[in-house]
């Protein structure tokens, strides 16, 4: 009686693990690859703060298991989260070692110190700067990412980030912060 | 800080919960009248369990206790426990009960607006499941008590078990009409011979039939304030009404008549005061005529088929556990979209 | 079917509603009026204040090209700024006066920062400039809406979107209705309510022109039951216009809603992801048809607005007030406002905002400005948890669920949001106003908005980062390739060219003028790296504020220009002669130099030219990592000096020669100064 049962089970069992391997495989929803779909989280700021070449490199590490999530500044928390999410992993602070989040900056040459010598150019990820040997060298604002990668080469150390200043145009509402008090709140959430 | 609007005209969640005191006051004072006055020992040891306990975790949670407190929806849940709760139930029975509503259902689910469950109910249903022998032990009417009982005497019953010399527990307490019914019928009796016990009234239970009246008198004037909309407590009734008419239509000799099962037991209470509770009821008004349906169809079903003589407090949890299913199921139509 | 019940049972009940047939929305709330305090007077004229301040931003869409400079003589009418492209609009001069200011100003905006204004001083003589009417009955209506796009005419709605991209017959779906939006819904805001009752004429000869340009069949102002003297004006006007009609409904907020108003009127909803034009309807507001009307027939630009000045001041009443009014001026034409006013709001008091303060311009969006106390408009108690009552879903007009919104906004879950439709919403304030628990619902729902649309900014920018990252990594490898290959074709044509010519000095010389070029190059670049540690030093030196001293550097620049300029010829013509050669090999230099390097390696030439190549090669990355080390040390001293390690500043006379020859042959290529950049 004990045998007839145990058979039974391990019979279930195998019918149902080949229906789920049919399953799988007949049904089998294309989605991109890990590495496209953990790109798609990172910010593109190809800053190599994370101690890759630039964020598809880290986005393959991570997919192959080399890099931690929490190595990426310009996400910032929210990113850590999507990629905790996305992978199914526990999400962790951001890892220090690889640089603290700052406000959004666009790079900006000083034109009357520059010397066209192209250096920044080169250093550039997303080819941002126009410009060419002898020639004035200009950042394209909205191109730039703010990875600040053009800051060390040049010689003449002309290039500043500058941050992005809030203007009626790009101004945005903030968070409603209520109170729960009528005395200000300590120590308790705003509802 | 922008603040717009810079207008409003809400009640206010403590006027709206006052406004639900109010109308439970009809439905208590038929209570008094047909039982005496243990009741309202239970609404007044619910009432301050109620605060106490809800004080004391909104200390622990580190949130303001006064407006918590102030908006009286505690004290809301302390009265349909202790309307729900045999009238001469022990007072450690309130108690308790009161405080599994309080800090299990609601405050350990973050409080006011949070519970899934409606508190009521789940006190209820957790004193009904771990006593049942005593929540089964309700006081007959006093018009047909053998001894009724004066309002020390069950003073002295509720807090201290003591019952004059002579009384015995039998002679104080009674089946109430649906768990009469029940077991009549379990012993295979028919309708028409049941429905000659002295328990039963002119449409439900002697008694109990006032109270429902009661309730439903304030359940209408909770709908003529706006305090709850009508989807609710119409579909309630309407679904009880129709499958027991069904069943009774079907066999009329073992099922009880459609106004029996609407004016006996909580039906009336449930319409109006359970179901409507906004924080574990559905948000969409089609949402609410499914969910009222799903309570009163389970609440028929239990009365016969189940365990326990009222099915009231298990069909509303049962029910609050899909209630956000039918919340996601229907989303009504937004303007300029075609679904 | 519902809707003749409900008439019918209305009908019974003898309802005192003036209202015709008409078509329900759901929700709507009815908060008090307050319109009679200012509709006791008829529109009051302010005097020419004593300056106005035009922000260049009063409308939706791009910023408009200023087209004056400050000190410049303007008439009354004249344009200050021309629209930018196709969604913009103009600004014109109110009054007549000279331009005193173009600069930042604090601009009346819920965010409290400044913006770009013009102000203008005027001189009281109100001179205007020479109109031009237009007779539109024979004008081809491309030259009309051509025309409009001049006029700065707006939706004076509060909408504010330039008008002649409404008008556009674009043949594309005719419109045959069209909407005159007289709901004004909002309470206390009565400046639509005056402008009826005073110039109903001027209105419906508005609307004739818009009904002309548009092409539409019939004209239909929808008007609240409020307002009874309005509805007699416009009534008595439309009898002049065939085809229009006055279609009264019944008071309640936000009836004034363009998609609302519609429903009410025609009973049709338009979906939610298309426009009203694409189903024939437009709408209009009643005072921008009137400006039309004035723009055409006279020739006046958009140069004013009614607005209601209403509130905690002594007499509220509506004005004609010119754009770039202070706000003071209104509200001491009003009578001053009361002691106890705490702030103004701008707008009605739903859907209205505060104002930084009162030393704000009227834009082409005010239509009314309400004085507050305390009193008035109390703050609400602290917000309790959501009950799931669900009151702010049966009062949403647009018959969202605003409870599902306010959790998710609250939780930051924006892709639920937007799949429950939050940007359906018209951010009227009704689910706020019933809310038992005072949550301030719209502020989330406007937080949430922000985010998804700068996030959506943000990934935009991230997916084009994205593609010029690859680019420029498919670009680099297609170099080197290219690279490799003319390297294989070269070394091939001079083995070649050994076994032809063994003298073999065809190479040599390539290689000469390849170094000589790059070693001008070097001494050009050492140069330019002198003269930049010159100028770390001068600055380290000097240890000054760098932006202080930017301008007076700049014109000491300038007036140094021609005696600074002869100080160093050798060093000039050197430099010169290697731009001009860099110029021409620019390309052949730093091929062949690298070439010269793969080439030494791979083909094993004469050890001579690679030694040299690599000396120069060697000398140059010295040379640079010297002067990174350089600028590192500067930087580092300037940061421990406390000082911005900025590089415009005190420069020496021989580095500001440099400099100004640089500018020289700037101004000649007719770059733009750093003043245009916005």
């Amino acid at each position: 009686m004990l045998l007839s049962s145990l058979y039974v089970m391990l019979g279930l069992a195998l019918v149902l693990g080949i229906l789920l391997g049919i399953a799988a495989l007949l049904f089998k929803v294309e989605g991109d690859p890990l590495v496209a779909r953990i790109d798609a989280i990172l910010p593109q700021t190809q800053c190599g703060q994370c101690g890759y070449p630039g964020c598809k490199p880290y986005a393959t590490a991570i997919a192959n298991g080399e890099a931690d999530i929490n190595q990426c500044p310009p996400g910032g928390d929210a990113g850590v989260r999507a990629l905790a999410d996305l992978l199914g992993v526990e999400y962790k602070p951001l890892n220090a070692e690889h640089g603290m989040p700052k406000p959004k900056s666009v790079a900006f040459i000083d034109e009357a110190t520059c010397i066209g010598c192209t250096l920044c150019i080169q250093a550039c990820p997303v080819d941002a700067i126009l410009g060419a040997a002898k020639h004035m060298h200009t950042i394209i604002a909205s191109e730039c990412t703010g990875c600040e990668l053009c800051v060390a080469p040049c010689p003449v150390d002309c290039i500043t980030m500058q941050p992005i200043a809030e203007t009626p145009d790009n101004w945005k509402w903030k968070y409603p912060v209520i109170p729960i008090k009528a005395v200000s709140a300590v120590g308790g959430n705003a509802s | 800080m922008n603040r717009s609007p810079y207008v409003s005209d809400a009640p206010s969640v403590s006027v709206i919960m006052f406004k639900v005191l109010l109308a439970l006051i009809p439905g208590i004072v038929a209570y008094l009248w047909v039982f005496g006055g243990g009741i309202i020992v239970s609404i007044v040891l619910a009432t301050v369990t109620a605060l106490v306990a809800e004080a004391t975790l909104l200390k622990i949670r580190q949130r303001p206790i006064k407006p918590y407190l102030c908006d009286l929806s505690a004290i809301v849940t302390a009265w349909l426990l202790a309307l729900a709760l045999p009238p001469l139930a022990p007072w450690w029975l309130v108690v308790v009960a009161t405080l599994f509503a309080i800090i299990v259902a609601k405050q350990l689910y973050g409080g006011l607006g949070y519970n899934p469950f409606n508190p009521a109910m789940v006190g209820y249903a957790a004193m009904l499941i771990s006593f049942p022998i005593i929540m089964t032990k309700w006081p007959a009417p006093l018009t047909l008590a053998q001894n009724p009982l004066s309002f020390t005497e069950q003073l002295g019953f509720i807090f201290s078990n003591i019952l004059p010399a002579g009384v015995t527990v039998d002679a104080v307490t009674s089946a109430t009409p649906l768990d009469y019914l029940k077991t009549q019928l379990m012993l295979n009796h028919e309708i028409s011979g049941i429905s000659k016990a002295p328990i039963f009234g002119m449409f439900g239970a002697k008694g109990g039939e006032w109270i429902s009246a009661g309730y439903l008198l304030g359940g209408l004037y909770l709908v003529q304030q706006r305090i709850i909309s009508w989807h609710l407590p119409t579909a309630f009734l309407a679904a009880l009404a129709l499958i027991s008419l069904v069943f009774y239509g079907a066999d009329n000799t073992h099922y009880a008549n459609p106004v029996f099962h609407l004016m006996s037991g909580a039906s009336m209470l449930c319409a109006f005061f359970i179901i409507t509770d906004p924080v574990s009821g559905p948000t969409t008004p089609r949402g609410k005529l499914y969910f009222a349906a799903g309570v009163g169809v389970l609440t028929y079903l239990i009365r016969v088929y189940g365990g326990y003589p009222d099915g009231v407090a298990f069909a509303v949890l049962i029910m609050n556990m899909c209630v956000p299913m039918i919340d996601a199921a229907t989303q009504p139509r937004v303007f300029g979209h075609e679904k | 079917m519902i809707n003749s019940i409900v008439n019918f049972a209305s009908k019974l009940l003898g309802s005192p509603s003036t209202a015709e047939d008409f078509y329900r929305f759901n929700g709507g709330v009815h908060p008090a009026e307050h319109k009679q305090e200012s509709t006791l007077k008829p529109i009051g004229k302010l005097p020419i204040p004593p300056s106005l301040v035009l922000p260049l931003r009063q409308h939706v869409g791009y910023i408009p090209k200023i087209r004056v400079k400050v000190g410049d003589y303007v008439h009354k009418g004249q344009m200050l700024a021309e629209a930018e492209g196709s969604v913009s609009a103009a600004i014109h001069a109110p009054s007549s006066g000279t331009v005193s200011a173009i600069a930042d100003a604090i601009i009346p905006h819920p965010s409290g920062l400044p913006d770009m204004c013009i102000t203008i001083t005027p001189d009281g003589k109100d001179r205007w400039v020479d109109l031009k009417p237009i007779d539109w009955r024979n004008t081809p209506k491309t030259e009309l809406v051509a025309s409009l796009r001049l006029s700065g005419i707006v939706g004076l709605g509060g909408a504010t979107f330039p008008t002649h991209i409404k008008v556009r017959a674009d043949g594309k779906s005719g419109v045959h209705t069209l909407v005159i939006n007289a709901a004004e819904c909002e309470p206390y805001i009565t400046c639509d309510d005056m402008l009826m009752r005073e110039h109903a004429d001027e209105i419906v000869k508005g609307m004739e022109i818009v009904q002309y340009l548009l092409g539409a069949e019939r004209c239909i102002v929808g008007i609240e039951d409020n307002k009874p003297e309005a509805t007699a004006a416009m009534r008595a006007a439309c009898s002049a216009l065939p085809g229009s009609s006055v279609k009264v409904v019944p008071t309640l907020y936000p009836s004034g809603d363009a998609r609302r108003l519609i429903h009410l009127l025609l009973g049709t909803e338009i979906p939610h992801d298309k426009r009203s034009t694409d189903v024939g309807i437009q709408v209009f507001n009643v005072a921008t048809v009137r400006a039309i009307y004035r723009y055409f027939t006279f020739g006046e630009p958009s140069l004013s607005r009614i607005v209601t000045m209403t509130g905690n001041v002594a007499n509220p009443q509506n004005f004609e007030v010119l754009f770039g009014t202070p706000l003071q001026t209104l509200i001491a034409a009003a009578g001053n406002a009361g002691a106890d006013t705490t702030h103004f709001i701008m707008g009605g008091p739903m859907m209205g905002f505060d104002l930084p303060s009162a030393n704000v311009p009227i834009t082409k969006a005010a239509n009314c400005i309400i004085a507050a106390t305390p009193h008035m408009f109390a703050a609400p108690p602290p917000a309790m948890p959501c009950i799931r009552c669900a009151r702010c879903a049966d009062a949403c007009p647009v018959n969202l669920q605003p409870q599902e919104l306010y959790w998710f906004a609250k939780s930051d879950n924006f892709e639920k949001a937007r799949d429950y439709n939050l940007f359906d919403c018209i951010e009227c304030g009704c689910c706020s106003y019933v809310c038992p628990s005072n949550i301030p619902l719209v502020q989330y729902y406007r937080y949430a908005k922000s985010e998804i649309i700068a996030a959506d900014k943000a990934k935009e920018a991230a997916d084009l980062a994205r593609e010029r990252n690859e680019f420029r990594l498919a670009r680099i490898e297609r170099e080197k390739l290219e690279r490799a290959q003319k390297h294989a074709e070269r070394a091939a044509s001079a083995k070649k060219e050994e076994a032809q010519t063994s003298t073999g000095d065809a190479k040599p010389a390539a290689t000469d003028t390849g170094t000589q070029a790059s070693a001008a190059a070097d001494d050009a670049k050492k140069a330019a790296i002198e003269r930049a540690k010159a100028m770390k030093q001068a600055q380290t030196e000097n240890d000054t504020p760098a932006a202080s001293e930017a301008q007076p550097a700049k014109s000491e620049k300038a007036l140094a220009a021609k005696t600074a300029a002869d100080n160093d010829p050798d060093k000039q013509a050197k430099i010169a002669a290697a731009i001009a050669r860099a110029k021409a090999q620019k390309l052949a230099a730093a091929q062949s130099a690298a070439d010269n390097a793969v080439a030494a390696q791979a083909a094993g030439d004469s050890a001579a030219e690679q030694t040299k190549t690599e000396q120069s090669k060697q000398d140059k990355q010295a040379l640079i990592a010297a002067a990174i080390e350089r600028a590192k040390a500067q930087k580092l001293a300037a940061a421990q000096a406390g000082v911005t390690p900025k590089n415009t500043d005190n420069v020496s006379a021989s580095v500001k020669a440099e400099i100004e020859k640089i500018d020289a042959i700037r101004e000649k290529a007719h770059i733009a100064d750093n003043t245009d950049k916005t």
